[in-house]
């Protein structure tokens, strides 16, 4: 039996000894890489105590042998707020491998000018949780970015989160399980398309919030994602905004400007299919007198909407408004907009200016209210008339400097 | 045994194929710290050589209760000029030297110590670059290592408590987690702010801007009393509440949250500069804190420092939650206690 033992124990060693060296491997192989070179990685699970960093590179590929082929596994990390950190670069590609259960973000890149995410899996293990890290990849203050064919699941803010970035395009991923499944934030000229977002609390955002300093996002697209069954309890820390993202949600437009949202099918998402809101509806105070918190010039057409004859959550402020204040019961409506209005965007009549308006035309099961927030829900509406508008389809400045 | 001699190859193996990549660059790292020439008699006893100076921090960045040498060697005849706010921008051919250790009892340093490692900040053409030696556990030298560590310390704390952690040895790119401005790498520390207290010299105490000037290495210094001064965060003698505390975050912190460093996408700035209340914090919300929120709504609450998300991050010891990011596996119990006295006295 004590043979047995020891036996065990020298081989847990030696497996332990064999984990750090690859760590250290790796982690080497990062940081002396020649610019213009591929790191390949073997197939296999690879379990990692501490972060992985890269900085300062151009032209570098990192590529597994597939997702689920190649895993990096951050359980039982001790050390580095990510599992894989890229900083300062240039043209990096990361492809063909999973990164599983790192205990603050996945993936975060920073100052990446062409960052390519390409068949990736990031992913927190388990139950979703509030102890899974926050963001599953998370390029921020990057430019050229493209995620596709990525998926991610499990975050406890957004799976998919693009922030103070430009020039984006999120195509042929999914994200599921997350408090948020595709987010853009402060972020300028993307595209979120032939995406599925389900069973997250919301499934794409889009929002822009203060003290950033990428003040105002906008010029952003998104077209022919599958968004459906976003029902899932929020599960995000309290203080984070996707806290407040009530669950139900298919898309939340959050002083977002210069948005186009069409031909996307829009199913299932019990509390609000498209919600169009300002700042002020978060209750948080704004310091930043350089932000803006109203969302305008925001299209919506050619979509697809359909739900359940259910009721809206009832959970958190949203769910004590569609109780006490709005009282839809089972007929809810698919868009939902807060009324909140800069007066600076009203013409001498009172009527929003053509280029500022929030516009809805031609979506398949098309319902609409105005809960008028900003009178304190006095004049709840559901007509749709005065946003009968088409804006001109954004142009994503052809994808340049 | 067999695998053993096997592992102790592959060790070897990687330390090779590293030190032959190295040889492609500018100028060709050596293997050991004694290679430099920077310490006389024996290497472990830190004794700088004549051209190496020895100086202090008022107010230093915790690193898990390790002490510190810090020493600078500039090129022979060259000087710094006199800047009142940034860390002081040194010639090419400095290197800035920082040697990171435990007395085995911080009561009686005639224990001894253990020197863990010993970092070089050197300036080149081309910029700034740190490079990561390793002391041998005979302490007789210390040996370049690129990919950092983990090592587990033990010793006796100044309340009589024996304390053991793991101690983090960084690896490159981690240095310049923290080393990093405009996505450069450069020096965090010696600013005249910091550089202004006394440092007790083999020839006796003496304020070092005043030894420096005598030393013909920076010029256009004021009149002492012109020159700005960080409060030595755990003297009351020395600043106020805020001013200790503000000194604490600014070394600890503001190399990242300033708006040229690595967490200016925070919104967030401990610089000891910061004027906005929403910028240093308070009533902010977070961005993308994640779980480091902690449940709570705004990094600093007036008066209420235990709803604070900065001292939630400071208190921890998750490297999901707590901040700094690397370089941190305790708790900083005095500098948290400090931090948290501020928050609470503010109105």
């Amino acid at each position: 039996m004590k043979k047995y033992i020891t036996t065990f124990f020298i081989l847990f060693q030696i497996s332990l000894f064999a984990q750090q060296n690859i760590q250290k491997k790796i982690q080497t192989q990062l940081i002396m890489a020649e610019d213009n070179s591929v790191i390949e990685l073997d197939e296999g699970t690879f379990t990692f105590t501490g972060s992985l960093s890269m900085e300062n590179k151009k032209n570098i590929t990192i590529r597994g042998k597939g997702m689920d082929k190649t895993i990096l596994s951050f359980k039982g990390q001790t050390e580095g707020a990510e599992g894989l950190r890229v900083s300062n670069g240039e043209n990096i590609v990361l492809e063909n491998m999973t990164l599983q259960d790192s205990k603050g973000d996945c993936i975060k890149t920073m100052h990446v000018k062409g960052m390519t995410f390409r068949n990736l899996k990031v992913e927190w293990t388990g139950k979703p949780s509030q102890k899974n890290g926050g963001y599953g990849l998370y390029p921020v203050q990057c430019e050229h970015v493209l995620i596709d064919s990525c998926v991610a699941i499990g975050a406890s803010d957004a799976g998919i989160y693009v922030g103070q970035s430009k020039f984006i395009e999120v195509k042929n991923s999914k994200a599921y399980h997350n408090v948020a499944g595709i987010e853009i934030e402060n972020s300028l000229y993307a595209s979120v398309h032939d995406c599925e977002a389900y069973d997250n609390t919301g499934g794409i955002l889009v929002f822009d919030l203060p003290d950033l300093v990428l003040k105002k996002g906008g010029y952003c697209k998104v077209f022919d994602n599958y968004i459906h069954n976003n029902n899932y309890p929020n599960f995000a820390p309290k203080g984070n905004i996707v806290a407040k993202v009530p669950d139900g949600t298919g898309i939340l437009l959050l002083a977002a400007n210069n948005v186009e949202i069409f031909q996307n099918r829009i199913i299932n998402n019990r509390s609000l299919g498209v919600g169009i809101i300002s700042y002020h509806m978060t209750e948080n105070p704004i310091n930043d007198k350089a932000y803006y918190p109203y969302p305008t010039a925001i299209s919506i057409h050619d979509n697809t909407f359909q739900r359940e004859h259910v009721r809206p959550t009832s959970r958190g402020r949203l769910g004590l408004m569609f109780r006490f204040k709005l009282r839809f019961g089972k007929n809810v409506p698919h868009i939902f907009y807060d009324g909140i209005i800069d007066s600076k965007n009203l013409d001498a009549q009172g009527n929003t200016l053509a280029d500022k308006k929030i516009c809805i035309r031609n979506n398949k099961e098309q319902t609409f209210v105005n809960i008028d927030a900003e009178h304190n829900f006095k004049h709840i509406s559901r007509d749709a008339t005065s946003h009968d508008c088409a804006h001109e389809s954004i142009k994503l400045a052809a994808n340049e400097n | 045994m067999k695998i053993k001699i096997f592992l102790i190859f592959i060790v070897l193996f990687i330390s090779l194929s590293s030190s032959q990549l190295f040889d492609n660059q500018s100028v060709a790292p050596k293997m050991n710290l004694s290679e430099y020439g920077f310490f006389k008699g024996n290497i472990n006893e830190q004794k700088s050589s004549d051209d190496v100076i020895p100086y202090a921090l008022n107010t230093p960045l915790f690193s898990d209760y390790a002490e510190k040498l810090r020493f600078i060697k500039m090129p022979s005849g060259l000087t710094v000029s006199y800047n009142a706010t940034e860390v002081l921008d040194f010639p090419v051919g400095t290197t800035i030297i920082k040697t990171f250790y435990y007395p085995n009892d911080f009561r009686d340093v005639s224990k001894g110590r253990r020197l863990m490692e010993t970092r070089l900040l050197i300036h080149e053409t081309a910029g700034w670059k740190v490079l990561e030696y390793v002391w041998n556990d005979a302490q007789t030298d210390a040996i370049l290592e690129v990919a950092g560590d983990t090592k587990e310390v033990s010793y006796i704390y100044s309340d009589g408590k024996k304390k053991t952690h793991p101690y983090s040895i960084p690896n490159l790119n981690q240095c310049k987690g923290c080393h990093n401005r405009d996505e450069k790498l450069v020096p965090i520390g010696p600013s005249v702010r910091q550089l202004n207290g006394d440092f007790g010299y083999e020839t006796g105490s003496e304020n070092q801007l005043i030894y420096w000037q005598k030393k013909g290495l920076i010029k256009d210094l004021p009149d002492l009393k012109d020159c700005p001064k960080t409060a030595v965060w755990n003297k009351p003698e020395t600043g106020t509440l805020e001013e200790r505390a503000r000194a604490w975050l600014d070394i600890n912190c503001a190399h990242c949250h300033n708006p040229r460093g690595p967490a200016m996408t925070s919104g967030l700035n401990l610089s000891v500069d910061e004027t906005n209340p929403t910028a240093l914090g308070i009533n902010k919300k977070p961005v993308a804190a994640g779980r480091g929120s902690g449940n709570f709504d705004f990094d600093i609450v007036k008066g209420n420092p235990n709803k604070s998300i900065l001292i939630y991050r400071m208190e921890s010891t998750d490297p999901g939650v707590m901040m700094p990011e690397v370089g941190r596996r305790t708790t900083h119990k005095e500098g948290v206690d400090l931090v948290k006295a501020w928050i609470k006295s503010l109105k």
